[in-house]
This record gives C-alpha cells, structure tokens and sequence, in this order.
C-alpha cells in the first residue's frame, strides 16, 4: 500500500500541494482529479521521487520512500510522465528493454528477453516493435511507453495524465489495458485524468483535489455525484447513468 | 554494417596513422627521433581520449548535442591564470619556465575552481543543470574579459608567450607531463568504469532515468567532475582545444546511430585519436609547420558547428 502522509511542497511561498494525507488501496486503479493547478501531478511526482517533498512522508509497503535504493524502488514503483522528449533515437524495442535497466544494468538475461517480449505483445506491439518512436503516433508511442513501464514489471504504476493528446479510440484502448493490468495481473495503478468520465467508468477509487488539498476520497460511486461534484468544480454536474456507467454530462452546465 | 566493424576500422586506421606518423621518414633515428614522436604521440592520444569522453559525457547530462565542457569557463579560467602568472611574475618565471609545475598548478586550480562552483551551486538541493551552465557562461565570460583587459596592457615581447598558450599546441609536450598525464587520467577511467552503465539511461531524459533506478543527482555530479578533471588535464597538457570534441562527438552520433555509450565513446575517441595524430602529420609534413593544428581544427570544427546549427534548425 502506498500512504501519504502530510506530504506539503511549496514553490517561493506559494503552497502547490499542502497536508496531504492519503492511501492508495493496493490493487485498484485510483484516479486523482481535480481543476488546473490542483497540485495532482506534484503529488504524484513526489510519491515517485522525481520531485523532493517540503515536509510529510511516503511510505510503501510500510518504508519511507527517501531512504529507499534507487534501484529497489524502480523495482517497485514506476512512473510515466506526460511529456517523454528523449534526445536519442530509439526503437520500440530498445525503448522496452530498458524498463528491464532495474534488474539487468543493461545486459538483457534470457528471462529480460521473455519479459520485453511479452510486454510488447500485451500492448500488441509486436509486430512493430522494430520501428524507430518518432516514426510513430502519438497513441502508439503511448503504448511503448507503457510497455516499458509493463517490463519494468513494478507493483505499482502511476501515471500522470496518459490520456492526454490521445483520441478517443487510443484513450479507451489505453484505459483497457489499464483495466486488464489491475484485473488480471494484480497491478496497483495510479493515474491522474483530466477527463472525469473516464475516471468516473474505469476507476475503483477516486481523489480530488483543489488548491492542493484533498477534498473527496473514496470509491467511484460516491465521488461521481452530483453534491460532491459541486464542492471539486464548483459547476452543477447532472450524472446520467447509462449501461451501468455514471455519465456527468457538464458540457453545458 | 555493424558497429562492431565499424569500430575494428576505425581502429584499425587509428593504429595505422600513429604507425605513419612514428615511423615515416624515421631515417634511422630510433635513439632520438622515435622516443620524441613516441612523447607526441601518447600526448594526442591522450588529449583525443579525454575531449571525447568528456565530451559526450556533458552532452549527454546536459542533454544537448551542441554544447562541449568549455560552457562552463574553465578554458577562461586557463588563460587567465596564464595571463596574470605573465603580466606579474614575468615570462622568465619558474612558474612559466618550468612545465611540470606550470601543468599541475593549472590542472589543481581549473578542478579546484569547478568544485567550488558544483558545491556552490549543489548546496541548495538539484539545481536544474541549465542553471549551472548559465553560471559557467557568466563566470566564463568574466574570466575573459578581465584576461583580455590584462593583454592589453601587457608588454608586447611579453604578450607573445600569452599568445603562445591561447592556441593547442603539440608540439612542445613534455615527456614527464604525459606519464603524469595517463596515470592520472587511467585513474579517473577505472573510477568511471562502473557509471558508464547509466550514460545509456541519462540520454532517456531525468525523469525516465529516475523512473528506472538512476541516483540521477549524484550520477550527474560525480559525471561533472570527471568532465572537470578530464577538461583540466587536456586543457593543462596542451591549450584549449574544448571545440574539438564537439566535432568527434556529433560525428560519432552520426557514424554509429546507437545509444550505447561505450561504442559511442570508443567511436569518439578514435575519431580524435585518428584527426590529431594524422592531422598533426599533415601540419609537419605537409605544410611544414607554417600552421598549427588548433588552427586547422577551429576552421573545420566551426564549418561543422554551423552545419549542425542548421540542421538542428530543420529538425525542430
């Protein structure tokens, strides 16, 4: 289990994330949502130590992530940012086969091959898996991206905003494979959407935040809701269920 | 062709050019022509070995492939210290006279001065390394400014010894030094055997890097120092000759197209060894000593400098 505790950061004076105490339940996707300038991707970002936390703790599995060994933590949590420029030019393969770098140090074993393998065919890359990434489509750069993280094969996987520039085909396939790592391989993922009702159908949990702190957890169905919806976004949400699926149609609200 | 091939050559016409250069119109002067060449040649070797890997190594912290190690001033620092041993202590000083001496005063104050900046700048948590690199420049440009402020002054006979030392030269490199020289360098390498392993991951960008296990911090310092250190001894051995590396390093991006940097390095590092060493066999046999190597590689490294800012353009 992931816990944040009283984790705060501050940029000069001005406070982006401030007191924030929260569990990740483990083997669940939770989603982080919240307007602009929430302080979701900070957060994330601390818990993954890509940035340094001001005051509070994160501990997984019960350790204190700032005393943790670089390389025994990325065997554990794995992180992919919004933004991947890379100044060299890589092929999808070569890109997956560093997410075996924790384990191997660069000389791929037998048993990295299989892994890179395998994760190439989850996110039906296979057949491409030669071609060079800035050959490829957003929403296919995507996907070895997430391949890598697969290979990197942690408990934990957080992504921050994975959707973004995506269409809507490449954001549900993303979304599936997201669903299918929880479901049938025991992942933990945690994810921070803009979109709410992607959040809203394919999360087990959900946090909200505003103005760096947390205003709602729990699970999906009490947080997709109207009166709750109101304190996050301050907008009159109507949700429409359909399918089984909570809708929140705030398109003219 | 593979990598591996493409290494063997470049290897190959390594060996071949120092061969040339040792050997040809040798007319049997083993006992005292050779060992001089010999001297000249570790010299080359040694300044090729060191710009290359520096080189590609601050390119790939700071993620840049048209910068090279002189963006953080220590060339200036060298002609400064140069310049203000000359105008107060005189020419005839022991300081300058004395080439061991001259050598390992600059080489201590060039990696004294780069320290003191990484501490500086380090002490309040990660600085971005942009940060340090505007640093450098500032620094840098400081340095020159207030060398050039003391040429100006200077007694003319005076100013040509400056002059000497403002361009690489080969060709009074001193037997001592390069002994000194590879032992201290040799033990720098062995040190940074066991961090070349995350070069491949660095060129990822720092959050990747993070993501899959690197102490990005503390693998990005201790790469600045050995840049530093590396830096100073080339630039202590022979003059500033920092620009060069940019020129074998994008060449060996282009030549072997990979991320790996032990090829991309041994790429680099033969690339240089095989520019100055037939390079200063051109100066000597072809021209006749009436140009010096430095000359030749700032006239083709700023054509190539320019070439790679256009094509860089294009390619954003």
């Amino acid at each position: 289990m992931i816990q944040v505790r009283a984790l705060s950061k501050l940029y000069g004076k001005k406070s982006v994330v401030e007191d924030v105490t929260v569990d990740i339940q483990p083997r669940k996707i939770t989603s982080f949502i919240g307007p602009n300038g929430a302080g979701k991707s900070t957060l994330l970002s601390m818990v993954s130590r890509l940035l340094d936390s001001d005051t509070g703790e994160v501990l997984i599995d019960k350790s204190d992530v700032k005393k943790m060994k670089s390389n025994e933590f990325a065997k554990k949590v794995s992180i992919l940012k919004q933004s991947n420029y890379m100044n060299v030019r890589l092929t999808i393969r070569e890109l997956v086969s560093f997410g075996r770098f924790p384990y191997s140090k660069g000389r791929l074993t037998e048993e990295d091959e299989r892994i890179v393998d395998q994760s190439l065919e989850y996110m039906h890359l296979t057949e491409m898996q030669n071609s060079f990434l800035d050959e490829l489509s957003g929403g296919q750069r995507q996907r070895a991206f997430i391949a890598m993280v697969i290979a990197q094969d942690t408990e934990y996987i957080l992504l921050d905003e994975p959707l973004n520039n995506l269409d809507m085909k490449h954001s549900v396939q993303i979304m599936k494979i997201l669903r299918r790592l929880v479901d049938e391989l025991g992942k933990t993922v945690v994810i921070v959407l803009h979109d709410i009702n992607f959040a809203s159908v394919y999360s087990d949990r959900i946090v909200a935040m505003k103005d760096g702190k947390v205003v709602k957890d729990g699970p999906t169905e009490e947080i997709i809701e109207s009166s709750a919806l109101k304190e996050i976004y301050d907008m009159d949400i109507p949700i429409q269920k359909m399918d089984g699926c909570r809708i929140c149609v705030y398109f003219s609200s | 062709m593979r990598n591996s091939v493409k290494l063997t050559i470049l290897a190959l016409i390594a060996a071949g050019a120092c061969a040339i250069y040792l050997f040809h119109d040798l007319n049997g002067s083993y006992g005292y022509a050779l060992p001089k060449r010999t001297i000249k040649v570790l010299g080359m070797v040694l300044t090729g070995v060191t710009i290359a890997y520096a080189t590609v190594v601050f390119q790939t912290i700071t993620h840049n492939k048209i910068l090279t190690p002189s963006i953080m001033g220590l060339d200036s620092l060298y002609m400064l210290l140069q310049t203000l041993i000359i105008f107060f202590l005189g020419s005839g000083h022991m300081i300058i006279v004395n080439k061991q001496v001259n050598f390992l005063l600059s080489v201590v104050v060039m990696i004294v001065f780069a320290l003191l900046l990484y501490k500086f700048l380090f002490k309040k948590g990660s600085q971005p390394i942009y940060f340090l690199l505007l640093v450098g420049i500032i620094v840098g440009t400081f340095f020159s400014s207030i060398s050039t402020f003391f040429q100006v002054l200077i007694d003319p006979n005076e100013f040509q010894i400056v002059q000497d030392k403002m361009f690489a030269s080969f060709n009074n490199i001193n037997s001592d030094l390069v002994w000194l020289a590879i032992a201290l360098v040799s033990l720098v390498m062995i040190y940074a055997w066991r961090f070349l392993k995350y070069l491949d991951v660095l060129s990822l960008g720092r959050d990747t890097a993070i993501n899959l296990g690197v102490p990005y911090d503390s693998i990005v310092k201790k790469m600045l120092v050995i840049v530093a250190i590396f830096i100073s001894i080339s630039t202590g051995l022979v003059g500033p000759i920092t620009f060069f590396g940019l020129i074998v390093a994008n060449l060996s991006y282009q030549f072997f197209k990979t991320y790996k940097h032990t090829t991309l390095i041994t790429g680099a590092i033969l690339m240089s060894v095989i520019a100055l060493v037939g390079g200063q066999w051109v100066v000597e046999r072809v021209f006749t000593f009436s140009t010096t190597l430095s000359v030749i590689i700032n006239f083709i490294g700023g054509v190539y400098f320019i070439y790679l800012l256009l094509k860089e353009r294009k390619a954003a």
